[in-house]
């Protein structure tokens, strides 16, 4: 996994609610058994009409927010299925942040096993975030992991909370299964201690 | 000893490892597998050069992609690749596959308990956000991503952080007519859909003590759409009866001594939850859903909300979106909406008792002129069960379609799509934007509910039912 320390980026807008995982990418992108190539079909069906025409008034495809790093959106981002297919498509089209007032645990679990940095703000900094974003053509936000710190550079510098274990596996990169593997002996020792249960017998 | 809930026994029972400031390494007992999460998880074990360390805890199906009519024959390749893939996969690294040449193949969540896999006090896992329904055998079961997938597939274990603890209590009796999926949605409606974000719901009180093991997986079955990572019911009588000679439960004495350790797994009284919330059975009125989200949902004797009477600006907003995807005005009765499409089935609602329930309001009647409607049994085993009742041959004299099992129009990923335009009556979990196919729309409802609207053309009360008992296909 690509570790993410900081990151300075234009920053485009999701302006809804319970934004869920099959408008994050529709099932029918599922069907493929690679990890790469799903940002194509990011936010397929609000990018495109049924003809294949786009759809300009969606923000993704305004000119101005082209080649965006950071996506915000309103609370409980990333609801509904457990399909990673959603940050695969996220990463893929070239997102590493997405900043919202609160995330489903699924999603939020899975953006870090891919690099995604999900920041939870409160309501009030997620609007503040929307209306400079609107005022300002162009507006980037500079995003510090080991600071844990947000700015733009024009008054609005925050500091964010994570994890402390979450932090050190986004900014190290970690293998989390290469970590398991670590306990070894431990997974060994219960297997033994509960082999009777876990044949079914008890 | 400290007073646990049930969470925290199973919890604790399985902690193989933990430190101070981060999450504890927790052994998953059960890990079930389907076609569309886990290809990517068994290529990662082959590019590190890992095997599966458990296969002998490790079951997989085919459910998402496959057709209901013409099951062998998958016309989509992108589809066909991914079940020949699974199946690859399975051969590969030893896991015990239940594929379309088996009665067993059914729905995951469907087929687990059926053969009898899913226990009290089991971690279980699978590449699917429904696997909470596994806990209303009082399992600790959760969705996971594909990363995950692979990591149990490498280790039997998964790094996770403790959540909190939710009961949620409902209150009172439940009136006649009142189903399993009316309590859910009920809870959902009220509460929203990220009220339980971060929490393992312990659902507790009368009502659900007397749901049978099929209702309680329907009440488990959507605790992801309260934003939960899990939602249990302690195990008892109905539970163990349930479990009783089943394939895979323990057999003979094994049995009975398995009984006695799932009754201890019960929260202890007096224990704490982290957070306590009320549900009243007793006001309950049958559910329908208005909107693009499982909590936009209301009683059919209501009408569509208004967005200008929403308490916040973003509710407003999204209430609006909705209405506008939804195509209905805000002050029309829900009994007056027409529809043009039934799905009775899924992992909410695709088991012996919903399509009983279903067959029992269709039967001596006649699906609307202007209704398409399809039965999917949640397995072939569901399947084989309803054609020895006549179920099949209620709903096909009532012009229902009669298909094989799978996941289909839950979330259309085989050939079951709504055209544009449609609106559906579905026993499903989720009314997302194009779930059921691209400017779909869908009303969730209970099987008995939608079985009633096929008929109707509309969705109506079915407490008011008009039951033609007598009348047999």
């Amino acid at each position: 996994m690509q570790p993410f320390t900081t990151l300075t980026g234009l920053v485009a807008p999701v302006d809804r609610v319970n934004v869920d995982t099959d408008a994050i990418i529709p099932k029918q992108f599922l069907k493929r058994i690679e990890r790469s190539g799903f940002g194509q079909f990011l936010f397929f069906e609000w990018r495109w009409d049924e003809l294949g025409n786009e759809i300009p008034e969606f923000s993704l495809n305004q000119p101005r927010y082209q080649g965006a790093s950071v996506l915000i959106s309103r609370a409980n981002f990333g609801c509904g299925s457990s399909r990673e297919h959603a940050p695969w498509a996220i990463l893929d089209y070239g997102f590493r942040v997405v900043i919202a007032p609160s995330f489903a645990d699924i999603f939020y679990n899975n953006c870090f096993k891919n690099g995604i940095l999900p920041i939870k703000l409160s309501e009030e900094q997620v609007e503040e975030l929307f209306q400079r974003t609107e005022a300002n053509v162009g507006y980037q936000l500079t995003i510090d992991l080991e600071n844990m710190t947000i700015s733009d550079g024009a008054g609005f510098d925050i500091k964010f909370e994570l994890d402390e274990h979450r932090r050190q596996f986004l900014l190290q990169g970690l293998d989390d299964i290469g970590l398991t593997l670590k306990q070894a002996d431990a997974i060994d020792a219960y297997e033994a201690k509960h082999a009777a249960r876990l044949a079914n017998s008890f | 000893m400290s007073k646990k809930t049930m969470f925290e026994k199973i919890w604790d029972n399985h902690v193989i490892h933990s430190e101070a400031g981060k999450p504890s390494i927790l052994y998953i007992d059960l890990h079930l597998v389907h076609e569309v999460t886990s290809p990517q998880a068994f290529e990662g074990l082959r590019l590190n050069g890992r095997k599966v360390r458990r296969p002998d805890l490790t079951f997989a199906t085919m459910d998402h992609n496959v057709p209901t009519k013409d099951r062998f024959n998958i016309s989509d390749p992108i589809s066909k690749q991914q079940v020949d893939t699974l199946t690859k996969n399975c051969r590969d690294f030893g896991v015990k596959l239940y594929d379309l040449n088996t009665l067993d193949q059914g729905v995951v969540h469907v087929m687990g308990p059926e053969l009898g896999l899913t226990h009290p006090g089991k971690t279980i896992v699978c590449g699917d956000s429904h696997t909470s329904t596994h806990g209303a055998f009082g399992a600790l079961a959760f969705g996971i991503g594909t990363s995950e997938v692979e990591h149990v597939l490498a280790t039997q274990c998964l790094q996770q952080s403790k959540p909190k603890t939710m009961e949620v209590r409902f209150v009172g009796k439940r009136p006649a007519g009142i189903t399993a999926k009316d309590l859910i949605l009920g809870l959902i409606a009220k509460y929203g859909t990220d009220f339980a974000t971060g929490y393992v719901i312990e659902y507790t009180g009368e009502a659900i003590r007397g749901l049978s093991m099929e209702e309680r997986m329907t009440v488990c079955n959507m605790s992801i759409e309260g934003g939960a990572r899990a939602g249990l019911i302690a195990p008892d009588d109905t539970t163990f009866n349930y479990l009783r000679g089943r394939e895979y439960a323990p057999q003979g004495a094994d049995f009975d001594r398995a009984v006695e350790q799932w009754k201890a797994l019960t929260t202890d009284e007096g224990a704490e939850y982290d957070r306590v919330v009320e549900l009243d059975v007793a006001s309950l009125i049958p559910q329908v859903t208005w909107g693009t989200s499982p909590g936009m949902g209301t009683d059919i004797t209501s009408a569509v909300p208004d967005p200008a009477k929403m308490s916040t600006e973003n509710e407003r907003k999204a209430a609006e979106k909705a209405l506008e995807y939804m195509d209905l005005k805000p002050g029309m009765p829900m009994s007056e909406i027409p529809i043009d499409y039934v799905f009775i089935g899924s992992c909410t609602n695709g088991r012996i008792e919903d399509l009983r329930a279903a067959a029992k309001v269709a039967n001596g009647h006649k699906v609307s002129p202007n209704v398409t409607a399809i039965v999917v049994p949640g397995s072939g085993r569901v399947k084989l069960q309803a054609e020895k009742e006549g179920l099949d041959k209620i709903f096909t004299a009532a012009g229902f379609e009669w298909r094989e099992a799978g996941c289909s129009m839950c979330l259309a990923m085989n050939p079951d799509v709504l055209q544009p335009g449609q609106r559906c009556a579905s026993t499903s979990n989720r009314n997302f934007e194009g779930r059921q196919g691209r400017g779909g729309r869908t009303h969730l409802v209970s099987p008995e509910m939608a079985a009633a609207a096929a008929i109707k053309g509309k969705f109506t009360d079915v407490r008011n039912w008009e039951f033609k008992s007598e009348v047999t296909a």
